[in-house]
């Protein structure tokens, strides 16, 4: 009998995903309850979750095709929380819209399963399982402006190429299997060859596929028209969950089954990691919309996570997981800020549009300022030890050109988000923004901008709590 | 001793800064405002003056030193003081409180960010100069970019814009090379400690790369000839008190830097490029000269003679040899002491006239006399008239660059005539002559705050231009133990 007690999270929340249905389906105007009663789950699987961490030390579970450990303990409770976040401090903008539906956190809550099982998988099947069902939840989530023309186009835009890239996928998968006889992580460890090139295939098409769910260059085609058309909401998922998940299947499938390999696949990560870094930068300047600015900047940071990845060592997964957590609470702060860019129920998603807020709104546009600069990568703000972390095993390896171009890049970078700030600080002052805010909306802008701009008095909780993570034994 | 009192001059302005925060600032609370900002930053120069009273001058050891785990077995927050660095912490604590009294009418919108960002400055520059960890000393380093941006930006004239993001790209374009040679430093010795990396030294095979990487870095901040060009913009655009921040405090982030990381650090590395250094400060100071000489702008031509004194600084840092660093330092911090005082006397003119043109004045001597007194002080100061500690910190370079290379002292010594012609001649034009513009009758002499700001810079250049001791016996053993390291280290192959 297997222990199901490590896989409570996952079957309460599939079970409450099915309660809130039938209850959304019985009882008439529930959106609002149905929200609360989602956050409530999101929160006590995250309890769950947390409290599994304390007993365990990678235990694997149904045939070795599910692990529970450090990484996807810590992975899931960042999920978990993110999503929490992004689903309080969307209402109003869903009220808005008047899409404020059942379906919405009911969405959410499938692809946030999804990405769980994606994170705990240690096989390619289930692995792929996790995938599909986190994908097919975000389809319908870009779409879900239904009356806006472009909500649909990013709804089916992604669902093309998702689907396309879900195919390079599954061929590698089966390459992989074709060779080594297992969908098994550990069993293909063992069966390695490498004079396989097919092999090589295989491992090439999987992170094709990786790549075009983290959006990482030249697979980042998709993220900028997604970003845009979904409503801002979903951006705001888009840009920080899957990214989580996606990072750890990266780490996972890279670690486990073919560590040995690494000669095989560092040279891609570092070309995956310095294309993103440098197009990230590069093609944001030009923006004029800011999410698809964030869609570009999205695409550089996922390349500084990447660097790390590069590495081959312990210390280089840790850094991108540490890479990704600040990214996360940067991103958070970043559109809590658009939220709040609203005027007479209409939103407002230009970057003229910030034009001199810092005299209508001093305190939004210094909290925005904060955010910017740390995303820039300028101490001593968050941002730049997320940088310096990454760069500091990226080094260690010697890798000297991957870190002048990412630090390179970094300057780029920092000219859009001077931009921005330019705009904000520099130019007259337009219309006021409303500024009756929900409750949870200003607390999470405060709360990231305060961890944004005080973490460097602690920066040694966050590494200590990453440095649990060892994949590489 | 243990009263941190490094910590509390970083912590102390950021303290005043975060009450600012809360006084908002509106038409009637300016002053209220701008007596914390006032307050703080004079009780911080109180604390340093102390500082310099405990400081004990007859050692080399790194005095008032705090170490405290920051990032567990990784970094440690550790600061201190030796002679080098004490006289830069004493010039920023001196020249904040008188920039922030100099703002009088200039800066009327957002008073009170505007002090926030200063007093923010101060923390950081003050942190620059006292940090004893590589990582640590970045930090500072790299933060100061985001008040110096603000102060430019908004507070700004009219191509603000541009220079803020010309000043914030390059440098920080320099900066992150010296990121990545700070954190191979780590991984080829296993620290960032300064103290602990003295005694250890770095393997030579790898001194030039990261020699060159800091490098990066530091000429960019001098600003040395060719990546000067920002100097001039942000001066020009930035408001006065912004300027004087700018010139007196952080260009001498880089100076100090050569001299506490390159020198001491790189000993084989220095030596190697010591003939690049020579003819960069060579250049700079004979071509940014012949630039000054054609200036119409009063602000661009002292942002072009401070290209010029740095030249000399980075000149006399490399001499290596006991005058020749003295010099830089007397120099620097007498550079800071000029440009800051020459910078309020445009902005005196400018608050009037609202022109920075030369050719707007002329013939002004006779309408604000107190005012052409000062401003004559501060251009002989400028050019380094004996009696003056221009002329201390220029003639000990000289000496030791004529004892090193005498081609190079030569060429150095004619940008000294340059240096008095273009200063000399501005302030023929300014002052004398006759009086053409019939708006500058109206012109009111210097008030009682400009008269007393001016003086305070006045008196101690004057001072140790006549005696120049407390400054030299300050630095003086640092001084020679850095060399007599630095020889050591290149004699024993390190």
């Amino acid at each position: 009998m297997e222990n199901l007690q490590l896989v409570f999270p996952e079957i309460f929340l599939s079970l409450s995903i099915m309660f809130l249905l039938i209850l959304g389906v019985f009882k008439k105007n529930s959106s609002k309850l149905v929200q609360n009663i989602s956050l409530i789950i999101l929160l006590i699987t995250a309890v769950i979750t947390f409290n599994e961490t304390i007993s365990i030390s990678g235990e694997k579970l149904f045939n070795n095709s599910v692990i529970i450990d450090y990484l996807s303990s810590f992975m899931k409770i960042m999920t978990l929380l993110a999503a929490f976040l992004v689903l309080i401090i969307s209402s109003t903008y869903l009220k808005t819209f008047k899409i404020f539906k059942i379906e919405y956190p009911i969405l959410i809550l499938s692809s946030v399963l999804g990405m769980m099982i994606m994170i705990s998988s240690n096989d390619l099947i289930v692995f792929y399982m996790g995938l599909e069902l986190q994908s097919l939840a975000l389809y319908v989530l870009a779409t879900f402006n239904r009356d806006d023309i472009k909500s649909s186009e990013a709804g089916l835009k992604y669902f093309v190429l998702s689907a396309l890239s879900s195919g390079l996928l599954l061929y590698g998968c089966s390459l992989i299997y074709g060779f080594t006889g297992s969908t098994n992580f550990d069993v293909i460890a063992t069966q390695l060859n490498s004079n396989e090139y097919a092999l090589t295939f295989g491992i090439v098409f999987i992170l094709v596929g990786l790549a075009f769910k983290i959006s990482a260059v030249p697979f980042h085609m998709w993220a900028p028209d997604v970003y845009e058309g979904s409503p801002t909401s979903v951006t705001l998922f888009f840009t920080m969950v899957p990214k989580i998940a996606a990072l750890s299947v990266f780490i996972r499938f890279l670690y486990v089954p073919f560590l040995n390999l690494i000669e095989q696949w560092q040279m891609i990560l570092v070309f995956l990691s310095i294309a993103s870094m440098l197009f990230g930068a590069v093609a944001a300047i030009g923006q004029t919309n800011l999410k698809r600015l964030v869609a570009y900047s999205s695409i550089g940071h996922v390349g500084y996570a990447l660097a790390g990845l590069a590495t081959g060592t312990n210390d280089g997964i840790q850094s991108s997981v540490i890479y990704i957590t600040i990214y996360i609470l940067m991103n958070l702060g970043l559109f809590s800020c658009l939220l709040m860019m609203k005027r007479n129920d209409e939103y407002y998603e230009n970057i003229d549009d910030l034009s001199g807020l810092s005299k209508n709104h001093p305190m939004l546009s210094l909290s925005l300022l904060i955010i910017l600069f740390s995303l820039a990568g300028i101490p001593p703000l968050a941002g730049f030890f997320a940088k310096f972390y990454v760069f500091k095993s990226v080094i260690e390896q010697s890798m000297y050109f991957l870190a002048v171009v990412g630090l390179l890049s970094t300057v780029v970078a920092a000219f859009y988000y001077l931009r921005l700030i330019k705009i904000m600080y520099f130019d007259k002052e337009k219309e006021k923004y409303d500024t009756d805010h929900s409750i949870w909306l200003k607390f999470s802008l405060v709360a990231s901008t305060l961890l944004i701009l005080i973490y460097f008095i602690f920066p040694s909780q966050l590494i200590e709590v990453v440095s649990r993570i060892n994949i590489i034994q | 001793m243990n009263f941190p009192i490094l910590s509390s001059l970083i912590l102390l302005p950021t303290i005043g800064a975060f009450f600012l925060f809360f006084t908002r600032s509106s038409e009637k609370s300016n002053n209220t405002v701008k007596y914390v900002a006032l307050f703080t930053s004079f009780v911080n120069f109180f604390l340093s003056i102390y500082l310099w009273v405990l400081f004990d001058h007859t050692t080399s050891e790194f005095q008032f030193v705090e170490e405290r785990v920051w990032i567990k077995n990784f970094i440690n927050y550790k600061v201190g003081v030796d002679g080098i660095s004490i006289l830069f912490i004493l010039l920023t604590t001196f020249i904040t409180p008188l920039c922030i009294l100099s703002i009088n009418n200039s800066i009327k919108n957002r008073l009170s960010e505007f002090l926030i960002a200063v007093l923010i400055m101060e923390s950081f520059m003050i942190g620059v100069f006292c940090s004893l960890d590589l990582v640590i000393f970045y930090l500072f380093f790299e933060a100061g970019l985001i008040p110096m941006f603000l102060i430019i930006g908004i507070w700004g004239g009219a191509r603000r814009v541009y220079s803020a993001f010309k000043f914030f790209l390059y440098t920080l374009l320099g900066s992150v090379l010296m990121l990545v040679a700070i954190i191979s430093i780590y991984w080829i010795t296993g620290t960032t400690d300064v103290v602990e990396l003295y005694k250890i030294g770095i393997d030579v095979k790898y001194q030039n790369l990261l020699w060159l990487a800091f490098f990066s870095s530091f000429a960019v901040k001098t600003p040395m000839w060719p990546v000067h060009t920002w100097l001039p913009d942000a001066h020009v655009e930035a408001p006065t008190a912004g300027s004087v921040l700018l010139a007196a405090i952080l260009l001498k982030m880089a100076g100090y830097g050569f001299i506490r990381f390159s020198l001491g650090l790189f000993p084989d590395a220095s030596e190697f490029f010591t003939p690049l250094i020579y003819a960069l400060s060579v250049i700079a100071i004979i071509f940014t000269s012949f630039i000054a000489l054609m200036q119409e702008d009063m602000k661009k031509l002292i942002a072009y003679s401070s290209v010029a004194h740095m030249g000399f600084v980075t000149l006399g840092i490399f001499t290596l040899q006991q005058q020749g660093i003295e010099g830089s330092i007397i120099q620097m911090i007498s550079h800071g002491l000029v440009a800051a005082a020459l910078f309020l006397c445009v902005g005196v003119v400018y608050d009037r006239m609202h022109s920075r043109l030369i050719n707007t004045y002329g013939g002004i001597v006779s309408i604000i006399p107190k005012y052409s007194v000062l401003f004559m002080l501060f251009t002989l100061a400028a050019l380094g008239l004996p009696g003056t500690s221009g002329f201390v910190g220029e003639f000990l370079i000289l000496m030791a660059a004529f004892k090193d290379n005498f081609l190079v002292a030569v060429i150095a010594s004619l940008g000294v005539i340059i240096g008095a012609a273009y200063m000399l001649w501005l302030y023929k034009r300014v002052v004398f002559g006759k009086l053409i513009n019939n708006d500058l009758k109206r012109m009111i002499d210097l008030n009682k705050s400009e008269l007393f700001i001016l003086s305070c810079l006045g008196i101690p250049i004057l001072f140790f231009g006549f005696y120049p001791d407390p400054l030299i016996n300050t630095i003086e053993v640092s001084i020679s133990d850095l060399i007599e390291m630095y020889n050591y280290k290149l004699v024993s192959k390190f």
